[in-house]
């Protein structure tokens, strides 16, 4: 008998998927995803993340490759794979015009769940997800982020082991965006393992502990997100003093730019250190009132990595040595 | 998913049918009860009395069977097709694809709803018949089971148009020019023995002569064709209807990507 617990939540092994049109969407991806983590799968449109997820959820059918969840290979032991897996997807798939209860319910009965004990479920998480009031709405009539909220409650209704989400948070407000976030938290806190694709880089970088990175059907990073994080070798910080600064100001070594009176912003890079930075602010006798980050530090890494050169342009020109070993640091 | 999973996955899917349906009432039912009232009233009272005889029945009881047949026939097409049409449309069919439910539990699914709203809307229909002539029924057993079986075979027919159909137009086009020929040329207006003989032998090709016959045979204990013959060939399309809707939709590359 397996046990399930020895198996990783997700493998995949040399994934390929060519659509009819001709249409080569994975190149062959391999990917690992632990028991209990947090998962982040990123990359730009037309990446192959949801064609990736459609894979392993049955969606979509695969060219060549192997998918195992918890141990079960989805094309021999497709039933129990299925049974671990709760899905929500990127577009709005319920029927518009069923009640909300109805929905939910309904998705415990494809499970093999009794209507008692799916009831029970569905009031959980429409509670939960704070649902439960407009459980006798017609679906359509529902908010975008109660719609959101509902496939959540829906894919959980079986309680699988793995929860994968599609841009989970697309066109939800900030402040529902980070409820969401905190309930995902403690879903993960349960054991419960959760693939996240989002276009929120604050969000993939606020909630997962590893990443994966697609771009042309390929992964071009699979680590964790400190250690991706480690790789960024500068950041971009604004900040905002509290005397007027001048085009006479004097930073060596630091590449910075006037934003106006009071504000400029400055590249760090990775041999640097902010200690230095206000040693010689404090120097020109400048008081910083506050500083930030420009853009969210996945973000760079993100735009670093994708902007790296790709084997195709190392196959049809001739590369320096330099250009090959960054690109292999970013592989 | 054991046994016990599937047949709840099939119950709930049954009775997401039968919630589908009754919530649209006014679409689904009371318009062919309007509709196949109207022929009562057009071609059993008006016309039929101008008409006479009809294989030895006044018109009135001769048309009552086909009538209601065409009545089931094509609710039990319809309901399928839309429903199951609906579902890719809406994209609402991942809910099933996704889960452990097995293949030949969402198409028994679909068809036990088609049949059940092929059987509401024939017992409806029933029902209004009775305002216009006496049923007395010759055959119980043929009566019910030539009812099950037609049901069967068009809720079978309705879910293998609509794995095939991607447009709205491609549900309709079958009802509109295959399905209401067939039924219009299946004997419910009048029994082939009027035809000639070249159109009498084509008209056997015809699967719903053998439904509205056995019906027939059930109600007033006379049909065109034999009974034993209206059996075999309504076993012979159940038969060719279930496999193939089953492999159409275990092959599913037109529902999945």
């Amino acid at each position: 008998m397996t046990n399930e617990h020895s198996f990783a939540a997700l493998e995949i092994n040399g994934l390929e998927k060519t659509y009819n049109n001709g249409f080569q969407a994975l190149k062959g991806i391999s990917l690992n995803v632990k028991a209990g983590d947090f998962f982040a799968l990123l990359g730009p449109n037309g990446a192959g993340k949801s064609t990736t997820i459609g894979v392993i959820c049955s969606l979509v059918s695969k060219t060549a490759g192997q998918v195992s969840v918890f141990g079960h290979n989805i094309d021999t032991h497709f039933t129990e794979a299925k049974q671990c897996i709760g899905v929500v997807p990127q577009e709005f798939n319920f029927n518009q015009f069923e009640k909300v209860l109805d929905i939910v319910i309904t998705q415990g009965g494809y499970y093999g769940l009794p209507r008692r004990v799916a009831l029970e479920r569905a009031e959980k998480y429409l509670r939960l997800l704070d649902l439960w009031d407009m459980r006798g709405m017609v679906s359509r009539t529902l908010s975008g982020g109660m719609k959101r909220r509902l496939m959540i409650a829906r894919a959980l209704v079986h309680e699988p082991k793995l929860l994968i989400l599609d841009e989970p948070t697309a066109g939800v407000d900030i402040e529902l965006r980070r409820s969401m976030w905190e309930f995902l938290e403690k879903v993960n806190a349960t054991g419960t393992t959760i693939i996240l694709t989002t276009h929120y880089l604050e969000e993939a970088e606020s909630l997962c502990r590893n990443i994966a990175i697609i771009d042309a059907g390929t992964i071009i990073e699979n680590t964790s997100m400190k250690a991706l994080l480690r790789k960024l070798t500068r950041e971009v910080f604004v900040l905002d003093t509290k005397e007027g600064i001048s085009t006479e100001l004097k930073l060596p070594g630091f590449v910075f730019r006037l934003m106006d009176e009071h504000c400029f912003e400055v590249e760090v890079d990775q041999h640097q250190t902010l200690n230095q930075l206000f040693e010689l602010l404090a120097e020109q006798g400048i008081t910083i009132t506050s500083m930030r980050n420009k853009a969210n530090r996945l973000e760079e890494m993100f735009v670093s990595v994708l902007n790296a050169p790709d084997d195709s342009e190392a196959n049809d020109s001739e590369v320096d040595s330099s250009t090959t070993q960054a690109k292999g640091a970013a592989v | 998913m054991n046994m016990l999973g599937q047949w709840i996955a099939f119950k709930t899917i049954v009775y997401r049918e039968i919630r589908r349906f009754l919530r649209i009432w006014v679409q689904t039912l009371v318009p062919p009860a309007i509709t196949i009232a109207l022929y009562f009233v057009i071609f059993g009272s008006l016309i039929g009395s101008r008409i006479g005889d009809m294989g030895g029945f006044d018109y009135m009881q001769f048309v009552v069977p086909g009538l209601i047949m065409m009545a089931i026939i094509q609710n039990a097409y319809g309901n399928v097709v839309s429903s199951f049409f609906g579902t890719k449309f809406q994209r609402n069919i991942e809910e099933m694809l996704v889960a452990p439910v097995k293949e030949i539990t969402i198409l028994l699914g679909y068809v036990v709803g088609g049949m059940t709203r092929g059987l509401a809307v024939g017992g409806i229909v029933t029902v209004l018949a009775l305002f216009f002539t006496d049923l007395n029924v010759h055959n119980w057993w043929v009566t019910i089971s030539m009812v099950f079986l037609t049901a069967l075979v068009f809720s079978l027919a309705g879910f293998i148009n609509a794995i095939f159909a991607e447009s709205f137009d491609d549900i309709s086009i079958i009802p509109t020019f295959v399905l209401t020929p067939m039924i219009y040329l299946g004997g419910i207006f009048y029994s082939v023995d009027l035809l000639p003989e070249f159109w009498a032998n084509v008209s056997l090709v015809n699967p719903i002569l053998y439904m509205v016959n056995g019906f027939r045979f059930g109600i007033l204990g006379a049909s065109d064709v034999g009974i034993l013959q209206a059996y075999v060939m309504l076993l012979l399309f159940v038969a060719i209807g279930f496999s193939s809707a089953l492999y159409l939709l275990t092959r599913a590359e037109r529902l999945r990507s």
